[in-house]
C-alpha cells in the first residue's frame, strides 16, 4: 500500500525548474535513498514531501489524501501528525536538555510527556544523557536526540535531509543502524543523501539530476 | 514547557534582555517623571503665579455694574460697601480650599502733615472664624501672602496678632520719603470722618502705585471712612484650572450650558466658576477674574504639558525604536530555533506568543527600574524647578505599564512580521 505519491511535481522558481515532471510513489514501510549532486533537487523534493513548501504544479497524495491544495494551516497540522524530521545541522534548541528537546516536538503536537520523551531517548540509547545540553553532546549524540524527537510522535514517516552528514564514521554508523532498526520495526523513512554509503543502505535508491529522476531502483545489496 | 522554553530564553539571551530591559527603563522613567510633573505641575505653577498676587477681585455688585457700564471710578456718593461678615463665606463655597488666600480692601482719601495720602485698610495676617449652620471655619489670611513680593526696607510686616490695638500701619517707600517716615515713628491721619494716630511698624519697596499709598488695618481704615463693619472690595487668590472652551462659553453666560455642561464646570476650578460660587454665596457681590493673571496660568500650563506631553511622547518613540531593533535581531539570531519549532509543528501564534512573553515580561521588569528611576527623576525636577518634591501618582504607574505594553507591542511588529514571514524550508534546508 502506498504511503505517498507524487504525481507530476515540478518546481519553478524564475526560471530554474528545480523539479520537473516528478513522480514518485512510497510504499509504507519502504526505506528510500534520494540521491544527486548538489542542486539537483533533494532538498526541494524534502520540502514539498514535508509540507514545507508546496508544488508549482503537480499533487502530493500521502496517506491517500491529496494535500496539496490544504492551507499552510492545514498542512502545518498534517505534517506535524504524520512526518518526523532529521536535519543535517540536527537543530537543537540549545538553552534546553536532551528531553526537553524531544518535548518541544510533543508541546506542538499534543501534551509535553516526560516519560514517553525518556522512552524515545532510551531507544536512541541516550537515556543516560537526557539532562545534558546540546553543547554537552557529540554530534553523534545530537543526531540521535534529534533522531527521538523525530520519533515522538509517532509519525508515518521520517524524513532525513543528509543524516549523517555532519558525523564521523562511527557516529555514522551508530545512525544507520538506528534507521535499520526503525526500518525493521516498519517505520517508512526517506533519506535525502549525496553519501554512497548512507544511500547504499537503503532499500530502494532514487537517482535525481537536473530536477528529473534519473534512476529509481531496488538495492540488491539490501539487507533486512 | 511553555516556562521551560521562556526561562531557557532568558538565560540564554540575557544580555539582549538586558538590554531590552534597559531600553524600556529609560523610557519608562522619562515618561514617568513627565507624567507625574505634568500631573502635579498645574498646581505648581499656580502656586508660583500666586506669588504674583491675587487672579479675583470682589467688589459690591452695584458698583460693578456702574463701574461696566460708565467706566468710570466711583465717587464717594457712590461708593458702595460689602458687609465684613460676607468675607467668611469664602471659606464654605465648593471651592474653597482652592482659595489660598483673600483680604478685604477698604480706600479711602486721607491728609498726613497737610499732605494727601491714598489710605487703604486691609487684612494682614488675619484669623477669621466663621461659623454658618453650626460649622466653624477658620482661617489665617491677608496681604502678607498676596504682596509676597514687598520688600519690608525697614521695620516688619503688621502682624495683627502679636501686636496690641490695630493703630498701626506700612507705609509705601516713595511715601514714606515723602513724610519723612520711618519705622517705629507716630503720625496722624485725618479724613472727613475722624483722626487716628498710627504708629509705622515697616517700610516697603513693592515696584508699583502701592509705594504712595499708605496700608493700614481694616478696622482702623473703617473708622476713617465711616464704614463700621465693611469693606469696598476683595483680593482672591485661588488656585485654578486653565480656562478651556467650556470655561468661555461659562464666563459669557453660564445659563447658556447644557445641564451636563453646568455640572462639568461647575465641578471645576475655572476661575469662572470659583466667580461664580462665590457670588452664589455672596448675593449683593460681584466677582470677576483678573485675566491677566488667570490667562497668564492658562497659556504657561498649557505650553509646558504641551512641552512635558513631547518630551514623553519622544522618549516613548525612542523606545520603540530601541526595542524594535533590539527584538527584531534577537529573532534573526533566533531564526533556526524558530524555525525548528515551525518545522515540529508549532504554529505562527504559538512561536509570536512565546517571543511576546518573552519581551513582556522583560518590558514589565523594565518598567518597574524605570519607574522608580522615573520617581527619583521626578523629585530632581520638583526640587530644581518648584523646590518641592512632585506626589506620585498611582494613576501614573498605571498609565506607564499600559504604555510599555503598547511600546513594546509596536516595537515587536516587525520582529512578529519576521516570524510570519519565516519559512523553515529555506531557513533548515538551505537553498534548492
Amino acid at each position: 500500500m502506498s504511503l505517498l505519491e507524487l504525481k507530476d511535481i515540478s518546481k519553478i522558481y524564475g526560471n530554474l525548474h528545480a523539479l520537473d515532471h516528478v513522480n514518485l510513489t512510497v510504499d509504507q514501510g519502504e526505506w528510500i535513498a534520494i540521491m544527486g549532486p548538489s542542486g539537483s533537487g533533494k532538498s526541494t523534493m524534502m520540502n514539498i514531501i514535508s509540507c514545507m513548501d508546496k508544488p508549482t504544479t503537480g499533487q502530493v497524495i500521502f496517506d491517500g489524501r491529496d494535500i496539496t491544495k490544504d492551507s499552510r494551516r492545514k498542512l502545518t497540522e498534517f505534517h506535524r501528525d504524520k512526518i518526523g524530521l532529521v536535519f543535517q545541522q540536527f537543530h537543537l534548541i540549545n538553552y534546553l536538555n536532551a528531553v526537553e528537546n524531544v518535548m518541544v516536538a510533543q508541546y506542538y503536537h499534543s501534551m509535553p510527556d516526560e516519560k514517553e520523551a525518556l522512552e524515545a531517548l532510551e531507544r536512541v540509547g541516550l537515556k543516560d544523557r537526557a539532562k545534558h545540553l546540546p553543547s554537552q553532546l557529540s554530534g553523534g549524540e545530537q543526531q540521535r536526540v534529534c533522531i527521538a524527537r523525530a520519533l515522538i510522535n509517532s509519525p508515518s514517516l521520517i524524513l532525513a535531509d543528509e543524516p549523517t552528514g555532519n558525523l564521523d564514521e562511527a557516529n555514522e554508523n551508530i545512525v544507520l543502524d538506528l534507521f535499520r532498526q526503525l526500518h525493521k520495526e516498519g517505520t517508512s523513512l526517506i533519506v535525502v543523501t549525496h553519501d554512497p554509503e548512507v544511500g547504499e543502505v537503503a532499500q530502494r535508491i532514487v537517482r535525481l539530476e537536473h530536477g528529473k529522476i534519473a534512476s529509481d531502483k531496488k538495492n540488491e545489496q539490501f539487507a533486512e | 514547557m511553555f516556562f521551560r522554553m521562556i526561562t531557557g530564553a532568558f538565560r540564554r539571551q540575557w544580555k539582549k534582555m538586558l538590554m531590552i530591559a534597559m531600553t524600556v527603563a529609560l523610557g519608562a522613567s522619562i515618561a514617568t517623571a513627565m507624567l507625574n510633573v505634568m500631573l502635579s505641575v498645574g498646581d505648581k505653577i499656580n502656586e508660583e503665579l500666586k506669588a504674583y498676587g491675587s487672579n479675583i477681585t470682589v467688589v459690591p455688585r452695584s458698583e460693578a455694574v456702574i463701574s461696566h457700564l460708565y467706566d468710570v471710578d466711583e465717587t464717594e456718593e457712590q461708593a458702595e460697601y460689602l458687609p465684613e461678615e460676607t468675607l467668611g463665606e469664602f471659606l464654605t463655597i465648593f471651592w474653597a480650599n482652592n482659595i489660598v488666600d483673600f483680604t478685604p480692601l477698604l480706600d479711602t482719601p486721607a491728609t498726613v502733615n497737610g499732605q494727601e495720602v491714598p489710605v487703604v485698610g486691609a487684612w494682614f495676617d488675619h484669623h477669621l472664624a466663621f461659623v454658618k449652620k453650626g460649622t466653624t471655619y477658620e482661617r489665617n489670611t491677608g496681604i502678607i501672602n498676596l504682596r509676597s513680593w514687598w520688600d519690608i526696607t525697614d521695620g516688619t510686616w503688621l502682624d495683627e496678632a502679636k501686636l496690641k490695638g490695630d493703630r498701626y500701619a506700612m507705609v509705601g517707600q516713595k511715601l514714606a520719603a515723602t513724610l519723612s517716615l520711618k519705622a517705629g515713628d507716630t503720625f496722624t491721619v485725618a479724613t472727613d470722618h475722624g483722626t487716628e494716630t498710627l504708629t509705622v511698624t515697616g517700610i516697603f519697596e513693592s515696584g508699583d502705585d502701592e509705594e504712595g499709598m499708605l496700608f493700614t488695618t481694616l478696622s482702623t481704615a473703617q473708622r476713617l471712612t465711616g464704614a463700621e463693619g465693611q469693606y469696598k472690595k476683595a483680593e482672591v487668590s485661588a488656585i485654578t484650572s486653565p480656562d478651556d472652551e467650556l470655561a468661555v462659553k461659562a464666563a459669557k453666560n453660564p445659563d447658556l450650558l447644557t445641564g451636563d455642561e453646568y455640572d462639568l464646570w461647575y465641578c471645576t476650578a475655572y476661575v469662572s466658576s470659583i466667580c461664580f460660587q462665590i457670588q452664589e454665596a455672596i448675593p449683593q457681590a460681584s466677582a470677576s477674574a483678573v485675566r491677566q493673571i488667570a490667562d497668564s496660568e492658562g497659556k504657561i500650563l498649557e505650553k509646558t504639558e504641551l512641552l512635558m506631553a513631547l518630551i514623553t511622547l519622544m522618549s516613548l518613540i525612542g523606545a520603540t525604536l530601541g526595542i524594535s531593533n533590539l527584538v527584531t535581531s534577537g529573532v534573526m539570531e533566533r531564526s533556526a530555533e524558530l524555525a525548528l519549532m515551525k518545522a515540529v509543528g508549532a504554529k505562527n501564534g504559538q512561536i509570536t506568543r512565546l517571543i511576546l512573553t518573552e519581551i513582556i515580561l522583560t518590558a514589565l521588569v523594565g518598567a518597574a527600574v524605570g519607574y522608580f528611576m522615573g520617581y527619583a527623576f521626578a523629585q530632581i525636577i520638583g526640587q530644581r524647578v518648584f523646590s518641592s518634591s512632585i506626589e506620585m501618582s498611582g494613576m501614573v504607574a498605571f498609565l506607564v505599564t499600559i504604555l510599555v505594553i503598547a511600546v513594546t507591542l509596536v516595537g515587536s511588529l516587525p520582529a512578529v512580521r519576521m516570524i510570519l514571514r519565516l519559512r523553515p524550508s529555506e531557513v533548515l534546508h538551505g537553498g534548492h
